[in-house]
């Protein structure tokens, strides 16, 4: 278990750390803004998860995933508004609106996927 | 406008940034993993697109932004949080192109090879992220020249 777990976490690491790096080599900004986006941990976690339990189950977090990145839209694009609108420190604005995501997915889990 | 690689960025990148980065990516896939396996798949893959990365990218451009400007004595706060708002909006069209990821692989991943749909999957992702980035600048391009 513990084995999994560091394995999850070493793998989870590099290809997020991979993507960030392409982010901040990449211009313009809002370009490099879609590897913000970037299936990182759902490419680490998904392969790991087709070896250990199997495409079915992959396939039934893949649907999922689906309203979790259309909450990621919502998110992001209230982040935008705020960012342009009031300038804020961005940690706070950030962190504080991660509660849109949670709401807006598990939102649609309840109308939807439940 | 042209997309460019600025190799030079990463010499802004410190060595504790990217161990942050590490840390934050490490310990989403982990946490992903441990929901999954306590709440079933269904709570789990909402996970998959978890913003755990964007709080901590957007930290990193807005300090960046404010060095880069404190250099050439300017006060860089507008400018560094103007630079987080164009990362946000990136980070929106882009996460159009994860929806479409994941509407791959839900579909094909049963009944297909799981390496070229992964791999298939990723690529839909960026053709379809880089299709709405450049679609936004052409529509935005030609409202502004009719006006």
């Amino acid at each position: 278990m513990l084995k999994v777990m560091l394995f999850r976490f070493l793998i989870g690491g590099a290809v997020v750390s991979a993507f960030s790096a392409l982010g901040d080599i990449l211009k313009p900004k809002s370009f490099a803004g879609l590897f913000g986006a970037a299936p990182s941990v759902a490419l680490a976690t998904l392969a790991l998860t087709i070896a250990t339990d199997g495409p079915s189950y992959a396939s039934t977090e893949a649907r999922s995933m689906i309203a979790g990145a259309l909450a990621m839209f919502g998110y992001a694009s209230i982040v935008l508004w705020v960012m342009f609108k009031y300038k804020p420190p961005a940690l706070l604005i950030s962190t504080s609106l991660i509660a849109v995501w949670l709401v807006t997915s598990f939102g649609i889990w309840f109308l939807v996927l439940k | 406008m042209v997309i460019k690689f600025q190799l030079s960025a990463l010499r802004r990148t410190r060595w504790y940034e990217i161990v942050l980065r590490f840390l934050f990516g490490g310990l989403a896939t982990v946490a992903t993993g441990m929901i999954a396996k306590s709440y079933g798949p269904v709570i789990g893959g909402l996970f998959l697109a978890f913003p755990a990365i964007f709080p901590a990218t957007a930290t990193l451009v807005e300090k960046h932004v404010k060095e880069k400007k404190k250099n050439v004595h300017i006060d860089g706060v507008n400018r560094s949080r103007s630079a987080v708002a164009l990362e946000a909006r990136g980070t929106a069209m882009g996460s159009l192109g994860l929806a479409v990821f994941g509407l791959l692989l839900w579909r094909f991943l049963v009944d297909r090879p799981a390496w070229l749909v992964l791999l298939a999957a990723s690529l839909a992702w960026l053709v379809t992220s880089i299709v709405i980035w450049e679609l936004r600048r052409l529509i935005r391009g030609r409202f502004s020249t009719v006006s």
